[in-house]
């Protein structure tokens, strides 16, 4: 077998890059298998996966997948309960609802996304700085992510958007805004200790800049938190999406939504129009359930303290 | 007389505290010659590691040097600019730190570390440089070089200490300093990490600053001694007087403690009591509480630092003008 080294002397810089990412995928494959291994938490990450990625595709194939236009009026009698015609019946604009709940999560997993990448750009940067700075500045910073923290999630959330007016990017700003403190709270702990560590001090010891010490030694070992709050995050991310437009704060009413078709159906439901509310509200349910169960199977694999 | 390679004179180092100041190190002075070993001997917390980062101005908050010079090859290291400093660590001075469980990145390979260790000091060395510089100083220490691409998990205790040391001499320093280097392994792999540190010290001339509580170690493998007690430095003397003439009561103490192969039937003492608090230092002496020959004057004053012989230095009033021992 060739030694490392006699691959680097023969080989180009791009034949490399290109084994470094073919040794990426196969490590990351019989990865995936070993999860089943790992225990209930294996599972618990699969089983969470699964879901999400399940609506991911239901959401992503809509057009093809629906059975009618999930905003056509009248495709069939209005209020129809379930029926082998309209498998989730259909509300009180004659709406199938077998569509509307297949199409309906395409804003709320583009909220939901948006937001939590914003989160993590803003979050973790800022929990590094203050956390590594120390002193008054991470004092100052921690204050203003405490008071922010300190705020309701949703009742912030809705005002922000009061503020800042209806669609996808004003909605993601607003939930990133109020989830941002929990991605610093959790990055500020974790480099308060990882600063202290050995491998860190000898960083320092062997003359290297702040800028490297952050980026190579702090991050990388953060980047197992990061990935347990951002799953947690994604589920309270579509939880307050779906408030959002379940108090008509979110996207116009034209664009099939869960959150909207939960305000409908609690309309209806007194008329005895049950699968209105009940199956956008099953999604819903379905995708957070998913990201909780992916995040704390991750944050139980992850994290070496909560296995003793 | 040619100069030292380092000297260190007055060095005082102090953690600000609310309760008030520690005087971890206090007025210590020594010289270190090219490929010297000197070996810093002392118990928990009498300012050995404190010292020992000093010498590259990386004392952790709260603590300060507060007085003192370090000359490096004619350059005042706590003089120095930020970068220059910056430059001086891992190139000049280089650490092999106590713990090696911990002491490299969990997230990279032993590679980058050399990779980033000699880009960071050598920019225009290129990455495959770097590494084939790597596998050459991990055979040097006695790894298989392929050992480059495994991550410091897949290493025991030793050989990541062995990668430490790899990593210190990697920048061929001038200094070298090894904080308890061996204390994290069990005693066969203390031998040989402690003979590899020697031999790279004769292979590539640096000096060698040998932090340990383990006289013993130090004893055999180093050419001077400093013995410290409570932040001052007690004795300092070439080792060979340490062992054969040790002035000192506390170097005596601490001679007495070790296992001497060559008596019969010794009885291994204790040196009674425990140190002092660094807050609430006794008067006069540090160590009379503690001195099994203390006398009046030790409880009045605080004794200098007296040569007690050639190139013997000792902080007891024992030796001091016109007293016989």
């Amino acid at each position: 077998m060739p030694t490392l080294t006699q691959e680097y002397a023969c080989r180009g810089i791009k034949m490399q890059k290109l084994k470094i990412k073919k040794s990426m995928l196969s490590h990351l494959l019989p990865g995936l298998a070993s999860l089943a291994k790992r225990g209930l938490a294996g599972w618990l990450v699969i089983l969470g996966a699964g879901l999400v990625i399940a609506v991911i595709v239901i959401t992503v194939l809509s057009p093809v997948l629906s059975p009618y236009n999930p905003s056509g009026l009248n495709v069939g009698p209005r209020l129809s309960p379930p029926s082998f015609q309209f498998p989730f019946g259909t509300d009180d604009l004659g709406r199938d609802m077998l569509s509307r709940v297949i199409s309906g999560g395409g804003i709320m997993l583009q909220v939901a996304i948006l937001s939590v990448i914003v989160c993590v750009i803003i979050g973790v940067p800022l929990g590094l700085f203050s956390s590594y700075t120390g002193g008054v500045i991470d004092r100052f910073i921690s204050l203003i992510m405490d008071s922010v923290y300190a705020f309701p999630g949703l009742i912030l959330a809705i005002a922000l958007t009061v503020v800042l007016g209806r669609g996808v990017i004003n909605m993601a700003i607003s939930i990133a805004v109020v989830y941002v403190p929990s991605y610093f709270r959790i990055i500020r702990s974790q480099v308060l200790s990882i600063k202290e560590t050995p491998y860190v001090e000898a960083a320092n010891a062997a003359g290297a800049k702040k800028r490297t010490v952050l980026s190579r030694y702090i991050l990388p070992n953060t980047i197992p938190s990061i990935a347990v709050v951002a799953t947690v995050n994604f589920a309270d991310a579509i939880l307050t999406a779906a408030g959002l437009t379940f108090i008509g704060m979110g996207v116009s009413v034209e664009i099939p939504d869960w959150g909207w078709d939960l305000t409908n159906g609690r309309n209806l439901l007194p008329s005895g129009a049950w699968w209105v509310i009940t199956f956008p509200g099953l999604m819903i349910i379905l995708l957070a359930l998913g990201f909780t169960l992916m995040g704390e199977g991750l944050s139980e694999l992850l994290n070496p303290r909560l296995e003793q | 007389m040619e100069r030292p390679l380092m000297t260190v004179d007055a060095l005082t180092v102090e953690y600000w505290t609310r309760k008030g100041k520690i005087r971890a190190v206090d007025n210590l002075s020594f010289s270190l010659e090219k490929a010297e070993t000197l070996g810093i001997v002392g118990e928990s917390g009498s300012g050995k590691s404190t010292l020992g980062l000093s010498l590259i101005d990386l004392v952790p908050f709260p603590g300060r040097v507060t007085k003192g010079n370090i000359i490096l090859k004619g350059k005042e290291v706590l003089k120095l600019q930020k970068d220059n400093l910056r430059n001086l660590r891992g190139k000049e001075i280089c650490y092999v730190f106590q713990d090696p469980m911990t002491s490299l990145n969990p997230v990279k390979k032993i590679g980058a570390h050399f990779v980033e260790l000699i880009r960071t000091h050598e920019p225009q060395v290129t990455k495959q440089e770097a590494l084939k510089r790597a596998e050459k100083l991990l055979r040097d220490v006695g790894i298989r070089s392929e050992r480059v691409s495994d991550y410091p998990h897949q290493l025991s205790g030793g050989m990541r200490q062995r990668v430490m040391i790899a990593l210190a001499i990697a920048l061929k320093p001038s200094v070298v300093v090894a904080d308890e280097p061996t204390t994290a392994l069990d005693v066969i792999v203390q031998a040989k990490i402690l003979d590899l540190l020697n031999a790279l010290r004769d292979a590539y001339g640096m000096a060698l600053i040998l932090i340990t509580h383990d006289l013993s170690i130090v004893l055999q493998r180093s050419d001077r001694i400093i013995v410290m007690y409570a932040g001052h430095m007690v004795e300092y003397a070439p080792s060979i007087e340490i062992y054969s003439n040790p002035k000192h009561p506390y170097t005596q103490g601490l001679l007495n403690s070790i296992p001497n192969i060559e008596l019969a039937n010794q009885k291994l003492e204790a040196i009674s009591g425990s140190p002092p608090d660094l807050l609430n230092l006794p008067k006069g002496c540090r160590f009379w509480p503690r001195c099994y020959c203390a006398f009046e004057r030790c409880r009045r004053e605080a004794p200098p630092l007296i040569k007690s012989g050639t190139e013997h230095f000792t902080r007891c009033f024992l030796y001091a003008e016109g007293r016989k021992t």
